[in-house]
């Protein structure tokens, strides 16, 4: 039987890369949907209100996902990770208590005038609804990144007889990495969404399907990609230099760096070798890692070799994590920048190549999403609570055998049931927006997926 | 020897929400056991859109619930959940299923029955999983410190399953007691003699678990027996018994279509009632007063503005809800 913890780790690394694909995706749509409304009040244009409400169908079922996959992260702190819980509930608990309470809270009230009250209640009303919930999603994010980087760069804490007491609030929440970690995040969540946009947009431009709806959201997608992902690319440029100063370790074994030197060079590709202490194989350009991660050619960068062993994370998953988020940032930056200048020649409709390309992108972002939290995640190992707790002493004395039987449980009704989910939402997605006088939502039920009424399987089936 | 106020507060809190998990989705949980004994498919429709508008507003509560356990009672958690880690994983999985299976069978057109068995199941497997936990809570664990030792399957006693029965038939009553307030026509009356039968079996049980409980600790035995202690809190069984004479009344009375859930829901609050008498002050059963295992007064304030704001809104919102779907369903949706 495999390692306790290992298993404990698997279960709710499985568990959370399938929960946050749902809530990343409805943050970014909730904020998109914002936009399209404010669009269709200030132009009139009827060709927003349509997409507003196909984009709507697709949020309410990524919301109602989200949700169902969420109730079991709230259980998970305690059964996988009693001990972390017993530690450090003061803090954390609190933390995810208020993102909890700001879900809820949403869930009862703005969600369903968003969801069907659009024949019931004013445009104006209606629009304030969906800023909220566009709002709070991005609170709930808030709280779930401050609890999080709260583990990388513990602040504002005192610890007695082994458990953390918060001294200051203000110093938990605004922990040293959390500005960079929720910008980061956030921005993420908004360019996947945006892919997953010009990417659909671009399957209908090439079938000839909506072509003045799906040109404009193709349009809107480049235009607000092309601006956002250099941002982003800044954006987790500083991310890695608040990591280098509060997490070394971390950016040595993203680096695949083992010596400390100035002038280091930056590592494109490796195979790193843990037990050796060097990489078997690499390709390097010279003096590149010390200007990324200092700035500036000649400040010392520090090495893996710097921490005892028993303190390094796992080199290669966190090496090639990392390089697969970082390599995704560049292809979106291209597909975008391509984009912007044909939109500018005007020529962005027909340049068929990319909108050959854009369809494959729709995955792009979930995928950079999860190698960037395994990357942090991984690279925060071994410790839980970093250079206080380590991940060995936060686990829960449950047999192995328990977990291992519950994660497979877990990966064969996770597997069946989102399965159904994902297939659903490209069901929704493949047939397309309607006109604006086709009927309007059913009011029927005032729940998420209930927004969402084409059946699941074709009809001709 | 005890906690302040505000701990209390806290504590009075998350009992409420686990409570009003505990109602609301309880009759949730009790029309999809109820699910494939109804006779035909448009009563299935029915059930199902009788609860559709505000079902995931339900599972909110055990968010809550586990959430602020979590914030408040860290200790507690940190023993809790880790003992009882199958029976919440698979309850946690039973409502993953039942929560996209209710979603799903509304869209599908083939693989409707697919989605009805998970719904049924879904819901038979949570509810179980429940009453076991209930139990082994009750019962208590075998602890070395602050550390469960009981092993993975410590809480497979003959009490637990008798609960996890016991509460699965108290989720079917407040389902078919829902049904009799929701459904129309035929439904109706079936439901109303399902009640009949699930309250007879649902008291069997109370009446088994009362008479258990006290003999599990002496503590228990001797707050409930001994004087003047007794002849407050015997009014506790007196009143189920006069609630479940109540409630068989109702049943058969036709033009009456509330009193019959509300006395189930009553039925759940002396249940909850006599419980909370038996284990108070403890948050782990006969080890840990729940001031030990709360977390440190600064997160209790820090928390507390949060609920202060939400909860009363909150509350609003689902009365209104139900305000504004109440009355019987009307129609079924059909595609």
């Amino acid at each position: 039987m495999p390692d306790p913890l290992l298993l404990a780790r698997l279960q709710f690394g499985f568990t959370i890369s399938f929960h946050i694909l749902f809530p990343a995706f409805s943050i970014g749509l909730a904020s998109w949907l914002v936009m399209l409304e404010l669009l269709w009040l200030v132009t009139g244009k009827p060709a927003y209100q349509s997409l507003y409400r196909f984009w709507l169908k697709i949020f309410a079922v990524s919301f109602g996902l989200g949700v169902v996959s969420g109730l079991v992260m709230s259980f998970e702190f305690g059964t996988n990770w009693s001990r972390l819980s017993a530690a450090a509930g003061n803090i954390l608990g609190p933390l995810l208590g208020y993102e909890v309470l700001t879900a809820f809270f949403l869930e009862a009230t703005f969600l369903g005038v968003m969801l069907f009250g659009a024949n019931r209640v004013g445009r104006g009303v209606h629009f304030f609804a969906t800023c909220m919930v566009a709002l709070g999603t991005l609170i709930s994010a808030f709280w779930i990144l401050a609890a999080s980087s709260w583990m990388h760069t513990p602040a504002g804490y005192e610890i007695r007889d082994g458990v953390f007491y918060p001294t200051r609030w203000v110093d938990v929440i605004f922990n040293p990495s959390f500005p960079y970690r929720f910008t980061h995040m956030v921005i993420a969540a908004y360019l996947t969404t945006c892919f997953v946009v010009a990417g659909v947009a671009a399957r209908y431009l090439l079938a000839g399907r909506f072509p003045r709806r799906a040109a404009l959201m193709l349009k809107l997608a480049v235009i607000f990609a092309s601006i956002v992902v250099p941002v982003q690319i800044l954006v987790g440029d500083q991310h890695g230099l608040n990591a280098e100063e509060h997490e070394p370790a971390k950016i040595a074994a993203l680096e695949a760096h083992w010596e400390s030197r100035p002038r280091a060079p930056f590592v494109v590709l490796a195979i790193p070798d843990e037990a050796e202490e060097r990489n078997t194989f690499e390709i390097t350009i010279p003096l590149l890692g010390s200007l990324l991660l200092k700035h500036n050619v000649d400040a010392p960068v520090t090495g893996l070799k710097e921490f005892p062993r028993d303190s390094r994370p796992p080199v290669a998953p966190v090496f090639y994590a990392f390089r697969i988020m970082v390599g995704i940032g560049l292809l979106m930056l291209a597909c975008a920048w391509v984009g912007a200048v044909q939109l500018k020649r005007g020529k962005l409709l027909e340049t068929r190549w990319l909108l050959r390309v854009l369809p494959w992108m729709i995955p792009s972002g979930f995928v950079a999403l999860l190698a960037g939290w395994c990357t942090t995640e991984i690279g925060r190992q071994p410790y839980v609570v970093y250079g206080l707790m380590r991940t060995a002493d936060a686990v829960s004395a449950v047999p192995a055998a328990s977990v291992a039987t519950t994660l497979a449980l877990f990966v064969a009704v996770y597997g069946g049931v989102f399965g159904a989910g994902i297939y659903y939402l490209s069901r929704l997605i493949r047939v397309g927006p309607l006109e604006v006088n086709a009927p309007p939502l059913s009011a029927r039920a005032a729940r998420p997926l209930g927004a969402a009424d084409e059946p699941l399987e074709d009809a001709r089936r | 020897m005890s906690g302040d106020w505000l701990t209390l507060l806290w504590l009075i809190v998350i009992a409420f929400a686990i409570f009003m998990y505990v109602l609301l989705d309880g009759f949730v949980l009790g029309t999809g056991i109820l699910f494939s004994f109804v006779p035909r498919d448009e009563d299935r429709d029915t059930m199902m859109t009788s609860v559709a508008p505000i079902w995931d507003g339900n599972e909110t509560w055990l968010v809550l619930g586990a959430g602020g356990l979590y914030a408040m009672f860290p200790l507690a958690y940190s023993i809790v959940l880790p003992a009882l880690y199958l029976p919440f994983i698979v309850m946690l999985l039973g409502l993953v299923f039942r929560g996209v299976a209710f979603e799903f069978r509304f869209k599908a057109r083939t693989s409707r029955k697919i989605w009805d068995r998970a719904f049924q199941w879904g819901s038979i497997v949570a509810a179980f999983a429940q009453g076991i936990v209930l139990g082994a809570f009750v019962q208590g664990f075998e602890l070395d410190g602050t550390r469960y030792v009981g092993g993975a399957l410590g809480w497979l006693t003959p009490f637990g399953v008798m609960t996890g029965v016991a509460l699965v038939a108290g989720y079917a009553l407040l389902g078919s007691t829902w049904l009799v307030m929701k459904a129309p026509g035929e439904l109706e009356d079936w439901a109303r003699r399902a009640s009949r039968v699930l309250l007879l079996v649902v008291l069997a049980l109370i009446a088994a678990i009362s008479i258990w409980v006290p003999f599990l600790e002496n503590v228990i035995y001797e707050r409930w027996f001994s004087l003047p202690n007794f002849y407050f809190l015997s009014q506790v069984p007196l009143a189920t018994v006069v609630t479940g004479l109540l409630l068989w009344r109702y049943t058969g009375r036709r033009k009456r279509h509330m009193p019959p859930f509300v006395l189930a829901m009553v039925l759940f609050a002396l249940g909850y009632a006599g419980l909370a008498i038996s284990l108070w002050p403890n948050i782990v059963p006969h080890a840990i007063p729940y001031w030990q295992a709360a977390a440190a007064r600064s997160s209790q304030e820090f928390l507390l503005v949060g609920v202060l704001i939400t909860l009363p809104a909150v509350l609003f919102y689902t009365g209104y809800s139900y305000y504004v779907f109440r009355g019987k369903v009307t129609r079924s949706i059909s595609y």
